[in-house]
Parts: C-alpha cells; structure tokens; sequence
C-alpha cells in the first residue's frame, strides 16, 4: 500500500494496468465493475478500501474518461443519482466501518439503487419540521409516516430516511436518520403522478416499519446535521456538465425558428433573441464556475445557477407553445409512464413546458434559494423564525 | 474555451486602480465635478492613465504602451465603473486606441498610449457597431460635417473622423464644438462641427471603425459590470443598519429575493463580460458571419457573438442594479445628496452607448441564424 496519494500520472499508471487484466469487453459487466471498485478506481477521492485511492476529487473525470473510451462496462450513474451523488457520501461522513463495507460497493456498482425518504406532505421546504415517527423497541426501530416525491422509489433496494424521534424537542434536534431497507414488511410504494401524467416519484407509507438499530446513520438525535451533509451533497451535483452553445431546450426551439418561418412572429422574435442571450449567459457562467473549481477557487455562483436555469427553462418551453399555435395545442401522451430519468428531448413540447414547471421546485425551490443567496452570500439578516424553540410536538400544523 | 477568471496580475491592478479612485474620486468627489465647468477630472486623468499607465494596457511596448490586453483594460473598465469616475478612458484609451491599433498607426498611438494625448473617435455615442456614420465629407486633406453627441468630445484633443469611407485625425482646435447638458453628467457630450478642418488619413475603408466600436462595447460591458456590482455592494450595505418596522428592511423578502436575482444576474454579467473582453483580447476582430451558429470557443471567429451576448446582457443588469438601487435605499435614493442618482444616470446612458441591447439582439438575429419574422 503506497502511503501519499497517487497523482495523476500514477492514476494514469494504475487505470492501464488494470485495463491490462481485465478486458473491458469480454466478462460479466458486474464483476469488471466490481473490480474496477476492489482497485480503488470507482471514486478515487474515497478512502482506500471503499472504491478509492485517497487520490484529489478533480482526478476523478479523467479516470471515468480513460474507462470510457476503452468502452469498459458502465455503472449507468444516471439510474443511481440519489445514491451516488447522496447516500454515499453521507455514509461516507457518518457511517460505521461497518455500514461502508455493507453498502458502498453495491451502491457504487449499480446493484442497489437508492432513493430518498426526506420530504413530506407537510414537510417540503422545511423539512426539519418532518413527522414520520420513529420509536425505540430493544435492538430495532418502529417507523410509521408518509413520505412523498420520491424518485426511484419503487426500483430501489435501499432509501436513506429521516424520522422524528423525539417530539418533546425544538424540531431540529429531535431527528434521526436511517437506512431503510425497502423490500420491508410494511414499506408501501404508490407512484404520484406529476401534471405531466408520467410518475417520475411515489409516495411511500411507511407502516410499522422494523429497523434495526446497525441501520442507524449518526447518532440518535443528529439527523438534522446528516440530513445537511446529503443535502450539501445535492448542490454540489448541480452545476452540471458543460453544454455546448444551444444545448438544452434554446436548441429545439432555435432549430424550429430555423425550420419553420411561417410561424414567425416580431413579438416572438424578440423573446427568442432574449431567451438565446439569457441562455448563453448561464452557459457561460456554468463554464466559469467550472474554472473556478478547476482552480481551486470555488465560489457561490452554484446557487444561482440553479434559479437562472429553472428560470430559462421555463421561459423557453412556454415560448416553444406559442410559437407552435395551433400544434402548441396538442399533446402526446396522458398516460402514467413510469420513466427512469428526465428526457426533455424525446418528449412532445407540451411534456416540456409542463416538466419544466417542476425545476423551481425539486431540489429547492426558487424561493427558498433566493433566501440562501441572500443569507448565506449577501449576508442580509435571517427569516425571522417563531418556531426555533418550540418543542416540534406543540407547532402548529 | 477562454479564461474566464481573473489573473494574479489582474488582480493586482485592480487593486492599485481601486486604490487612486477611493483617494481621488470618492462619489462626494464625482457629484460635485458633474456641476463643474471642467469636463472631466483631468488630475484623475494623469494619475489613473499616466501614473498607473493604464491608457497604454493594449498597445505594444515599442509602440510606447504596457504590452499587456484588453483582459487588463476591461479589469481597469471594472473599476472605472464602480466609481462612475469622470474620465475619457471609455473614449481615448479603448475606442480610439482600438482604432488606431486596427489602423496601424504608430505615432498618435504611442502619445494616446501615454495618456497625454486624448482622442476620442467622432461618431454619436449611440452608434452600435456596424451602423452607419454621420455624413462627414473629406475632400482635399480636410473634412466637413457635424457630429452631434460624441462622449468626451469637450475632452478631446483630436478627433478620429469617420469621413467618405476613411479614418481622419483632426486637431480639436480647428473644430468647433458645443458642450451638451448631458445625462450622464459624468461622461459628457459634445456636437461637433467641422468646416474645412485640416485632416490627415489614418485609415482606409471601414474596419478600423468596426474594430473600434467592437472593442468599445466589449470593454463598456466590464464598466457596466463593475457599476453593478457597486449599485449591489451598496445596497446590500445599507438594507442591512436601514430599520423599519423594528427590522433591518433587508430582513424582508420584498427586497431579499430581488437582491439574490440581481446578485445572480451579475454573476452572469461576469462571465459574459470576461468572455468578450478575452475575444477581444485574442486579437483578431473579423466577427462571425451567417450560417449556423458559430461555436464558442474559436476565440476570434466568435468576437461578434460575444460582445453582443456581453452588451445585450450587461446593459439590461446595470439599468436594473441601478433602478434596484434608487428603490431600495428609498427616500434618500431619489436624493441629489445621495450616488443612487450618479449610478443610474450612468447606468442608463451606458445602456443606450454603443448600441442599446435591442440593437445587440438584433446582431444577434444574423449571427445566429435566427431571422426577423
């Protein structure tokens, strides 16, 4: 076991020999990934052991890159996001050696899939005020409680899950967090379907729901600072990868412009060229934010990044319905898909003047960032709160 | 892709610029220049062009100047904004330079290069790139016309005529000009009459004008960024000890929200405005032509497509900061004893500069291959 981290050219090193004795192109998929893991070569900013090398987070793009072109199998990220970019690295943060070894390879592979059980019914923006009830019974726990939105859920082996454990506290500190097996007695997942008609996400009752006390992340009481490390976790995976000039929605209704000069109009002209600028302005703050990470100079900018491309997507899909008229009139399919991932290409333009609506509410809603911008950056004063040091147990709901 | 951040060295510049303009033009400063008959703060001038040889940035040291960009110049262009200084920096040391540099001008170049020549180029301040000129005749080694609303044109010592398709250098004393009560009292205006001035060829054909107007407007979307991020930082400043209704009124959402939209919207006009100024800056100034449209990325072949996308973005974010900026501060905003007016005036007269961002849309239309209707 070397000591320093390896750098790149040893991760260079390292990626070829490992390329040398296991064909990318021959041999189960699962067991070149699960080797691919045991080489520390799956997330070389993780530990040794658990995937990684120990080695700087900005090597890992060109490990992924020198994997792909030598056309090894992939672990399809996109079908996983909640548990690569979330669970993981808060089991990183808080689990037990234990829980690593248990759940990291599978997840990192694709074996298991994760979801999310945050979100309530009555608890969306402030989920700390969450009610799902988790109560102590010997070595195990009891759940019971409702969750929504959450994607994945009915593909997923496993959810990381935020409880309420003691109501008799100010709602902050009387949470816990678990991991939820969800083929468990009394784990039912119903799809809710969007104004889209698809059901991207379920609601998820949770009924006498037995967790044994290993499945615990953190301490009894500390779900609110984990919840915060997988919440970190979901910005930092905003941002998204680089796009070229009209990538994204400006580039079907550019093409459109292009393709039908009948539908033409100077009013719809205009709000074209303003949407086209106001789309190259957020590429090109994506692409400088980027630099500065490369640099080692992060900033705030992520923040914004996501108002302004909620913001651009729904200007854009309305635009594409105007421009349309009559075909904006029409839709495709009303019928409850149940898709793995968002495709705003393949779908008809009243899918994505729809879709789009739920961009300044997933993941934070606009509102709520503005608040962090303002806080967090702008450093103007806090909203003012009524509810911080009453027991969760007397707050009005 | 260019670099769009700031350089170790860049940084440092923008600290000594930062340094001068808080010494020698505070807003108090600023205001009470704007009511006197000099038009523009010469000692500011010889400090910020002279001493810190910010006029010469772009221009090649054997041609008297720093050998540095225009990546430096519109640093400096930041820092001239957030103060709204009365200087022909906008004028002398980018439009004119510019023109002269596409023109291969050696002499004139090296005196502007040192700040102590001013020239600025005659042509209205609204002119966007690619317009039209005003109708200058040049017959016989002299020019004759009228060119109203030139920016710094009291300033100027020599004018660069665009005259019958070529570029012409006039000495300022055989024109006859009549300063104008202008908006933005801070850049001031001239009409400008020339009637059978003496006139030396510096130019043939348009391209030293284009390059001109071109360079004019990249670098005028770093002043319109550092204007806003003023408007901004003192804002923020003062919602914060701003008390009503026993709380700050910056602990409101009404205010808030708008504040987190204009930060973010600046966030944007960073990236544009270091994306165009590193276009310029790479030299070449052909601009894109028809066809789908061009790629960032190829540096000089999407100069066009940058200023533009940088004008028409920057100037709407520096109108808005600075309107945001009288509301938000709000009975002393409205206030002559306050800036809130100076950023405002400069913000909205920087908007219609060079072309208004409806016009940058409309560039944008051919660039981009999106057709008017």
């Amino acid at each position: 076991m070397s000591t320093a981290p390896p750098d790149a050219e040893e991760l260079e090193r390292r990626v070829g020999e490992f390329l040398a004795a296991h064909d990318p192109s021959a041999g189960e998929p699962l067991e070149f990934l699960r080797a691919r893991f045991d080489a520390g070569l799956a997330w070389v900013h993780y530990p040794e052991g658990l995937g990684g090398l120990g080695a700087p987070r900005s090597l890992q793009p060109a490990v992924d890159r020198a994997f792909a072109e030598a056309g090894a199998p992939t672990n399809h990220p996109e079908r996983n996001g909640i548990g690569l970019g979330m669970a993981a690295p808060t089991i990183l943060a808080f689990g037990t050696d234990e829980q690593k070894r248990r759940f990291l390879r599978p997840l990192w592979t694709g074996e298991e899939v994760w979801c999310q059980l945050f979100s309530e019914p009555g608890a969306g923006s402030d989920l700390a005020a969450l009610g799902t009830r988790a109560v102590r019974d010997g070595d195990a726990w009891t759940v019971n409680g409702q969750k929504v939105w959450t994607s994945m859920a009915h593909e997923a082996r496993w959810a990381i899950l935020v409880t309420r454990t003691d109501p008799d506290v100010p709602k902050h500190r009387g949470m816990t967090y678990f991991v939820c097996d969800m083929t468990a007695p009394g784990v039912e997942v119903r799809p809710l379907r969007q104004i889209t008609g698809e059901a991207e996400f379920n609601e998820v009752f949770l009924t006498d729901v037995r967790i044994p006390d290993e499945h615990r992340l953190g301490e009894v009481g500390q779900g609110w600072q984990v919840s915060t490390t997988t919440l970190m976790n979901e910005r930092v995976a905003i941002g998204g990868a680089r796009s070229p000039r009209e990538g994204g929605m400006i580039g079907v209704v550019a093409a459109l412009w292009r393709d039908r000069p009948e539908l033409r109009t100077p009013d719809l002209h205009d709000a074209l060229l303003r949407a086209w600028v106001e789309t190259e302005a957020a590429r090109l703050t994506g692409e400088r934010l980027r630099q500065q990470l490369t640099a080692g100079q992060p900033g705030p900018e992520g923040s914004g990044a996501k108002l302004a491309f909620a913001k651009i997507n729904q200007e854009v899909s309305g635009l594409e319905l105007e421009l349309l008229g009559e075909d904006g009139l029409r839709y495709d399919d009303w019928t409850m898909r149940r898709p793995a991932e968002v495709d705003f290409t393949r779908r008809s333009p009243g899918y994505r003047y729809l879709r789009a609506k739920g961009n300044s509410i997933e993941g934070g809603t606009s509102e709520i960032l503005r608040n962090i911008i303002a806080e967090r950056v702008l450093g103007l004063p806090g909203e003012i709160r009524v509810d911080k040091d009453v027991p969760w147990k007397d707050l009005p709901k | 892709m260019s670099d769009l951040l700031y350089s170790e060295i860049e940084n440092d510049l923008r600290a000594s610029v930062r340094e001068v303009l808080d010494d020698k033009a505070p807003w108090t400063a600023v205001l009470a220049g704007t009511e006197k008959a000099e038009p523009y703060d010469a000692a500011l001038w010889r400090a910020v062009a002279g001493q810190l040889g910010c006029a010469g940035l772009p221009v090649p040291e054997d041609l008297g100047g720093a050998g540095a960009t225009w990546r430096e110049t519109a640093v400096v262009m930041e820092e001239l904004g957030r103060s709204t200084a009365p200087v022909p920096f906008l004028g002398s040391a980018v439009t004119a330079t510019a023109a002269l540099l596409a023109a291969g001008e050696r002499d004139l170049l090296g005196r502007l290069a040192s700040g102590g020549t001013i020239a600025v180029l005659a042509v209205p301040f609204s002119t966007a790139p690619g317009d039209g000129t005003p109708e200058v005749r040049a017959a016989d080694g002299a020019v004759t016309g009228e060119v109203t609303s030139v920016a710094d044109g009291m300033a100027a010592e020599v004018f660069l005529v665009p005259a019958d398709g070529g570029l012409y250098a006039v000495d300022a004393a055989d024109a006859r000009r009549t300063a104008v009560t202008s908006l933005d009292m801070t850049r001031r205006l001239a009409d400008v009459a020339f009637s059978g001035a003496p006139a030396r060829l510096v130019a043939e054909g348009p391209d030293a004008v284009r390059a001109a107007l071109l360079t004019g407007a990249a670098m005028l979307a770093s002043e319109q960024l550092g204007l806003a991020e003023r408007c901004l930082d003192d804002t923020v400043a003062y919602v914060k000890t701003r008390y009503q209704f026993g709380r700050p009124v910056g602990s409101y959402q009404g205010l808030k929200h708008r504040l987190a939209d204009l930060w973010t919207s600046i966030t944007q006009a960073r990236a544009v405005a270091r994306y165009a100024a590193s276009c310029v800056a790479s030299g070449a100034l052909a601009g894109g032509s028809g066809g789908s449209p061009p790629q960032a990325g190829h540096g000089h072949d999407d100069t066009a497509v940058a200023v533009a996308v940088a004008q028409a973005h920057c100037s709407a974010v520096a109108v808005k900061a600075a309107e945001e900026c009288v509301q938000m501060h709000g009975g002393i905003g409205f206030t002559w004893e306050h800036p809130a007016h100076l950023f405002l005036k400069r913000a909205k007269a920087d908007s219609i500069a060079l072309g208004t961002p409806g016009r940058h849309r409309a560039a944008l239309a051919g660039l981009a291959d999106l057709p008017p209707a």
